[in-house]
């Protein structure tokens, strides 16, 4: 029988969720790593039972654990990141020159055909790979090296490369996201990259159509259309038809377009998801309703999704990497939020409830569908 | 060959799978650098949780105590007291204390 397992990244600890294909039970196994900063946890797409974990702390640095039996057990793999070569600088807040410095790893992605491979999007921002199952790991550094790395500069939650994006039909295009810096695509397997901002408009850069200094909070994609993209950009929901050679607004009838997450239906490429949060300011969503809407044109007219979801007194966020589906009939949609509660759609948004309620805060939330 | 007891904090005792002190072996003198280079040489899974990889500094969150002093901002190849390199005192390995 089909089943469903949850990976939940959160300030104190990663979080096994499990059930079957009903969805309607679940068993919570955790906390792993009790008391680490957990920023994500991925699976394997061609070994389901080899996970990678991301552990962190301000105390003890970055600690990269590997499960090889579905989260059960983990051993510590490799944890150095050294920048490749002379790191250079990147702009500060203040506008002045800043070493890069590596802080933590944000983001893991495996590859889709070796589970021994597995990329690493970090902070300060770099994308990394392994492909000796974590023991050892080395900077792509045509990315830092692309030529306007002097120009990056970190947004508030610091300068991370949080997104990283895998076309399932041609392993050698990348795409990657970075905040402040913008979006990326490389051809070749990340040895080379070029800026993918056409069309992005940011009204806190002085040009607000420069090349880099987007703050895009995540992009997603569905596996059978790799060259639509969709963007959660710090303000406004994008779509790209071109592989993100240039992006047209698509934030139609949305109350608020600002947000972190945003993901796509397992199996209509054209249903999207996004939680609005109020404000750069404000970050929890408008008038205390915790509210998913769901776009089944690919964007531009939305619909609140509202049922089992707080109505009243909501006041969490939905941080860049909290969003997941699973690829069930009818797909299931999860995420999580930074009052520790993991939502759970069954339909494909249409009702929702809490599979887990009192966690730590949310990081990220990656689904594995069980077969 | 000194026999050195190291105390560590809880979570790298966790990530080491070990009690809360240590004993290692350091063949030369004893000193920061010395007792660190033997603990990532016997504990893999610490190496770059005490020290940071790049900098080779220890992290800024964590104290080096000893025979009630605070030796952290010893330089790492000064020679330790000899109560610790002959094993009657331990070296302390202290994490910042922190709320939330």
């Amino acid at each position: 029988m089909s089943g469903v397992r949850v990976l939940v990244g959160t300030r104190k600890g990663a979080f096994i969720l499990t059930s079957d294909g009903t969805r309607e039970r679940w068993d919570v196994s955790g906390p792993h790593f009790g008391g680490w900063e957990i920023y994500h946890l991925k699976g394997s797409p061609v070994d389901p039972n080899r996970l990678y974990a991301s552990q962190s702390s301000s105390w003890f640095g970055q600690t990269m654990q590997r499960s090889n039996d579905g989260g059960k057990t983990w051993e510590t793999v490799g944890n150095k990141f050294t920048y490749d070569g002379v790191p250079g600088t990147h702009q500060w807040y203040d506008g002045t020159p800043h070493p890069w410095e590596f802080k933590r790893v944000w983001h893991l992605e495996p590859s889709l055909t070796d589970p021994d491979t597995v990329y690493a999007g970090v902070e300060d921002a770099a994308l990394f790979k392994t492909t000796d199952g974590g023991q050892t790991w080395t900077e792509l550094s045509g990315l830092r090296g692309h030529g306007t790395g002097p120009k990056w500069t970190p947004g508030a939650g610091g300068m991370c490369l949080h997104t990283i994006l895998i076309d399932p039909t041609n392993h050698a295009r990348i795409y990657v996201a970075i905040s402040a810096a913008g979006a990326f695509r490389s051809e070749d397997g990340g040895t080379t990259w070029k800026a993918i901002t056409k069309g992005l408009y940011s009204k806190y850069l002085p040009d607000p159509t420069a090349e880099v200094g987007h703050c895009v909070h995540r992009i997603a994609m569905h596996p059978s259309r790799p060259q639509v993209l969709f963007m959660q950009k710090h303000w406004d929901v994008m779509r790209s038809d071109n592989a993100g050679d240039s992006w047209e607004k698509i934030s139609g009838n949305l109350p608020t377009d600002f947000g972190f997450v945003i993901d796509v239906h397992a199996h209509e490429p054209e249903t999207v998801y996004i939680v609005p949060i109020k404000s750069d300011s404000e970050h929890y969503p408008m008038e205390g309703k915790l509210q998913v809407f769901r776009s089944r044109k690919g964007g531009h007219e939305w619909e609140p999704l509202t049922k089992g979801l707080p109505q009243r007194d909501c006041y969490v966020n939905v941080l860049r990497d909290a969003m997941a589906v699973d690829s069930l009939d009818k797909c299931g949609v999860y995420f999580g939020t930074t009052g520790g509660q993991v939502y759970a759609s069954a339909n494909a948004g249409d009702s929702w409830a809490p599979i887990v309620s009192h966690l730590p805060a949310v990081v990220s939330v990656e689904v594995q569908t069980l077969k | 060959m000194h026999m050195v007891r190291v105390e560590l904090p809880q979570h790298l005792r966790t990530l080491a799978r070990v009690g809360p002190e240590i004993s290692i072996d350091i063949p030369g003198q004893v000193t920061q650098r010395s007792i660190i280079d033997a603990i990532e040489a016997s504990y893999p899974m610490l190496r770059g949780t005490i020290r940071d990889y790049a900098t080779d500094r220890r992290r800024p969150f964590l104290r080096f105590y000893a025979c009630e002093e605070d030796l952290s901002h010893e330089l790492p190849d000064v020679p330790l007291p000899d109560a610790v390199a002959s094993g009657a005192e331990p070296f302390l390995i202290v994490g910042a204390l922190a709320g939330g």
